[in-house]
């Protein structure tokens, strides 16, 4: 086992992550056209989504009206174009829907988003990884048949149902955690302490709900590297158990796993969607939501940049730690 | 170097779970703690508003706690003034009203308020330019104008004997709203008005805070501190409400049921002009036929849906007009009959076939019910209805989509829709009745075409006396049990459960659409702390 060197390769990796971002460009591009064509295509109509309720008593000269207002009425191309000079420009437009600019839209919501994420993203990698070499180490032991089986079974879980568990059985039986919020609901002002009890359920169900697939992945990684050549080796030196389970198996079982967190970038947005409905967290969720039904065009393309630029980051950043732990995959990709 | 990092990752993990831990230590009692006092009020509701801007439609049924109208209603839905000095002086037959405007009234940020901000509003709300959906309410308004700083001139296009209950929309500062974009300025998040209540607060998804206007010139409200927490998920809300996180919230019958034993606690069920009918499409061979209306009319439990369906949280509809309203004209109930619709339909030719559907000159007496997807209750009740009419010999068949779906084929098929505005008889009867408006967006969806209906409809809503107004909705009434174009099924009461730490709670007669403003919190500035 020789190491890659103390220091970390920065200049390989810079470069990758520099190739990916020009890549990022047209792939955006590409991917902003794609929304407005699907938006176009589907079969929401953008007024009567504005006009909510009251479009149910609205005369129809109203309804055409507000058609004009909107500009929904323009061709697809030109309504993109316009789209894509002015954002270019910086102005993202206004969002119909929550009748504000886009950018105060994304501004007031997204960081608790964000917050909620990463959080549960730490969680659902730290404990998956830590449960699954516990796992691995004695596969068949009571650790790994409690922890496989609860896994399998989150694996299943909605996680809108895990939230209503979580919340009736800390918030009303327990009484322990606030049930939902980012504040107590009576409070006006946002304290590090208050998000921080109120960050714990929605963040721990998110994590739960991701875990499943760190610790599956882990275990196996881990387990299967435990019969390799180099542990056997490693084992025959007489290195101790530990340098032996964390330096070496996990070191070539993580493999497989690093690739995971590239991946479950996606199934992390949309749990983040359900949980933040769940909790009544004021993130970007009910936003997406509102923004795909009522085909609010520039809130929409906003957003997809933004969940574009989350999945092409979280595969940069899995394909720099793979290349970290296994030198040999390099930073070409 | 990677197996010291994940010595340092597993360190981590568990120095988290200690963290999360301790915070969950933290917590217990703390949430109890700020409730205990009556001068601070948490409500769970269901919806958000998309806007706080008047001009774009919030609060123009009333309520709106951060702004007034000119008028307002009581809790008997009588109109009181409130911005006005009085109640309103209608002259020209109706075509004019003149509002007298109260004095020394202050926005919030202390800015006087006068006429000009009463033409603001209302021409704003009115201008082509401003995306406010209910515009189409204020349709007979020909001119508003300001007569000095406290007198406004309201004229109409034709006589409209409801446009008083009209003027309960709120009315927003001039010297605010004026200086930005109406549609996406900052005022719809961040509104200043005259109302008791003051915003302090927007978080997106999770609430809005509101504190007392010190100097609200109808007395600073005893509850200082309102929130209505928005939480979408009914079982949620009910959690939160049970952990005593909530004080109140609207729920759902079968999770309101479960707080009925709640000693501190109180569910009021507020009616409502909230319906849910069937549409009998004028085009549609089977559903346009009266014989085939009048029957299903007939054949219908509405009991067993009140009591099935709402569990028991409703009442039967006969008509847009709610039974216990003082315009329902007595007598036009209709009683659950099977036989007798089953004689109509003989009587009428409509013969049963082999499959026991009834069949007329080779026409099948079937059509088919839309509901929308996702709403339980409008299919539950298409559902019941569906087998109601089966047992008549009329085969109905129940299909779920979206609006864009629907709205297309209304003119030939049959929708389970929804609706209902409170006070003025006019209000729902002529959107879903009028021939004229066959068609036209989501007004008279089954393109009910009546010459006495519009007849009488024309009549009641031009008519100053009260007298000739009963007569003409008494004659709408009596017209749809001869030709029942949609088949009327329920009237759906809506329940909210609240601590008994205030005195006095009502509610309101509620509209189909009831966000914020309704609830026993309608009238949350003149609840008193029991002590």
């Amino acid at each position: 086992m020789t190491h890659p060197g103390r220091k970390l390769p920065w200049g390989p990796m810079a470069r990758m992550a520099g190739r990916r971002t020009l890549f990022a460009a047209p792939v955006l591009l590409v991917v902003t056209f794609g929304v407005f064509a699907v938006a176009a295509a589907s079969p929401f109509d953008p007024v009567k989504a504005y006009a909510g309720t009251a479009g149910l008593t609205a005369s129809q000269e109203n309804l055409d009206q507000l058609r004009v207002n909107l500009g929904v009425d323009q061709p697809l191309v030109e309504r993109w174009w316009n789209w894509l000079t002015s954002a270019v420009a910086g102005d993202l437009g206004d969002s119909s829907v929550m009748r504000q600019p886009v950018t105060d839209v994304i501004t007031e919501r997204l960081g608790w988003s964000v917050l909620l994420a990463v959080t549960a993203f730490l969680v659902a990698i730290l404990l998956g990884t830590s449960l699954g070499v516990l796992a691995a180490r004695r596969q068949g032991g009571w650790l790994d048949r409690a922890v496989s089986s609860a896994a399998y079974t989150l694996e299943a879980a909605p996680a809108f149902w895990l939230g209503l568990l979580a919340m009736w059985f800390f918030a009303l039986r327990l009484g322990v955690l606030p049930a939902g919020g980012l504040t107590d609901t009576d409070s006006e002002v946002v304290t590090f302490g208050q998000v921080a009890t109120h960050l714990v359920l929605p963040a721990a169900v998110l994590g739960v709900s991701q875990l499943p697939w760190f610790f599956l992945y882990v275990r196996q990684g881990v387990a299967d590297a435990l019969e390799e050549d180099p542990v056997r080796g490693a084992r025959a030196r007489g290195l101790d158990e530990r340098t032996v389970l964390l330096g070496h198996a996990l070191r070539s079982g993580m493999l497989p796993m690093l690739t995971l967190v590239g991946s479950r970038v996606p199934e992390l947005i949309t749990g983040a969607l359900l949980v933040e409905t769940v909790f009544s967290w004021p993130g970007i969720a009910a936003a997406t939501v509102q923004a795909a039904t009522s085909v609010d065009f520039p809130l929409l393309a906003a957003l997809t940049v933004l969940a574009t630029a989350a999945v092409l980051a979280g595969n940069l950043l899995s394909d720099l730690l793979y290349g970290l732990a296994d030198p040999r995959v390099g930073f070409d990709g | 170097m990677l197996s010291r990092s994940i010595r340092g990752a597993a360190a981590a993990t568990l120095a988290g779970t200690l963290a999360i831990s301790a915070a969950a230590c933290s917590k217990p009692g703390e949430s109890a703690a700020g409730h205990g006092a009556g001068d601070s009020a948490v409500v769970g509701i269901a919806y958000e508003p998309e806007t706080l801007s008047p001009l774009l439609g919030y609060g123009k049924d009333g309520n709106s706690k951060i702004f007034d109208g000119l008028l307002t209603f009581d809790k008997d839905m009588k109109l009181k003034p409130a911005l006005a000095a009085e109640l309103p002086e209608v002259a020209d037959d109706g075509r004019t009203y003149t509002y007298t405007l109260r004095q020394g009234v202050k926005f919030s940020d202390g800015k006087p308020f006068t006429s000009k901000d009463v033409v603001f509003t209302y021409r704003t709300i009115l201008d082509k330019k401003t995306n406010n959906a209910s515009k189409t309410e204020l349709d007979a308004v020909e001119d508003v104008r300001a007569e000095g700083d406290h007198k406004v001139v309201f004229t109409l296009k034709y006589p409209y004997a409801p446009f008083a209950e009209r003027t309960v929309l709120p009315i927003a500062p001039e010297h605010v709203a004026g200086e930005q974009d109406v549609n996406s300025g900052s005022f719809t998040t961040k509104p200043v008005g005259t109302g008791p209540y003051i915003l302090t607060g927007w978080s997106k998804g999770e609430k809005l805070s509101f504190k007392a206007n010190p100097g609200y010139w109808g007395g600073e409200p005893k509850v200082k501190k309102f929130t209505m927490a928005i939480i979408k998920d009914d079982d949620v809300r009910a959690t939160r409400l049970r952990t005593g996180d909530l004080d109140g919230a609207i729920l759902p019958p079968n999770l309101a049921k479960t707080f009925k034993d709640d000693d501190g606690r109180t569910t009021y069920a507020a009616r409502s002009f909230d319906y849910r009918t069937v549409t009998l499409p004028t085009h549609n061979k089977v559903a346009g036929d009266t014989d085939v209306r009048r029957a299903l009319d007939v054949a219908v439990d509405r009991r067993a849906m009140v009591d099935k369906i709402l569990e028991g949280a409703g009442k039967p509809a006969y008509g847009p007009v709610p039974t216990d309203s003082p315009w329902f004209a007595k007598g036009t109930e209709r009683t659950h009959d099977l036989a007798k619709a089953k004689k109509i339909l003989d009587e009428a030719g409509w013969k049963p076939g082999a499959d026991g559907i009834r069949v007329k000159d080779g026409v099948r007496a079937q059509f088919p019910l839309w509901y929308l997807s996702g709403d339980k209750l409008r299919q539950d009740h298409a559902l019941a209805y569906a087998s109601d009419a089966k047992k008549a010999g009329i085969d109905i068949k129940t299909q779920a989509g979206t609006w864009e779906v629907i709205m297309p084929r209304m003119k030939h098929d049959a929708v389970l829709a929804g609706g209902g505005a409170p006070g003025d008889p006019d209000f729902d009867q002529y959107t879903l009745l009028q021939s004229s408006l066959a068609g036209d967006a989501f007004n008279n969806m089954a393109w009910y075409d009546n010459p006495a209906v519009d007849k009488a409809l024309k009549k009641g809503r031009e008519s100053g006396e009260t007298a000739d107004r009963r007569a003409a909705y008494d004659t709408v009434q009596r017209e749809l049990v001869k030709d029942p174009g949609y088949t009327f099924l329920t009237h759906i009461d809506h329940l909210y459960v609240v601590d008994d730490k205030w005195s006095g709670l009502t509610t309101q007669t509620e509209p189909h659409d009831h966000g914020l403003a309704s609830g026993p919190w309608w009238n949350v500035e003149d609840w008193t702390p029991k002590k």
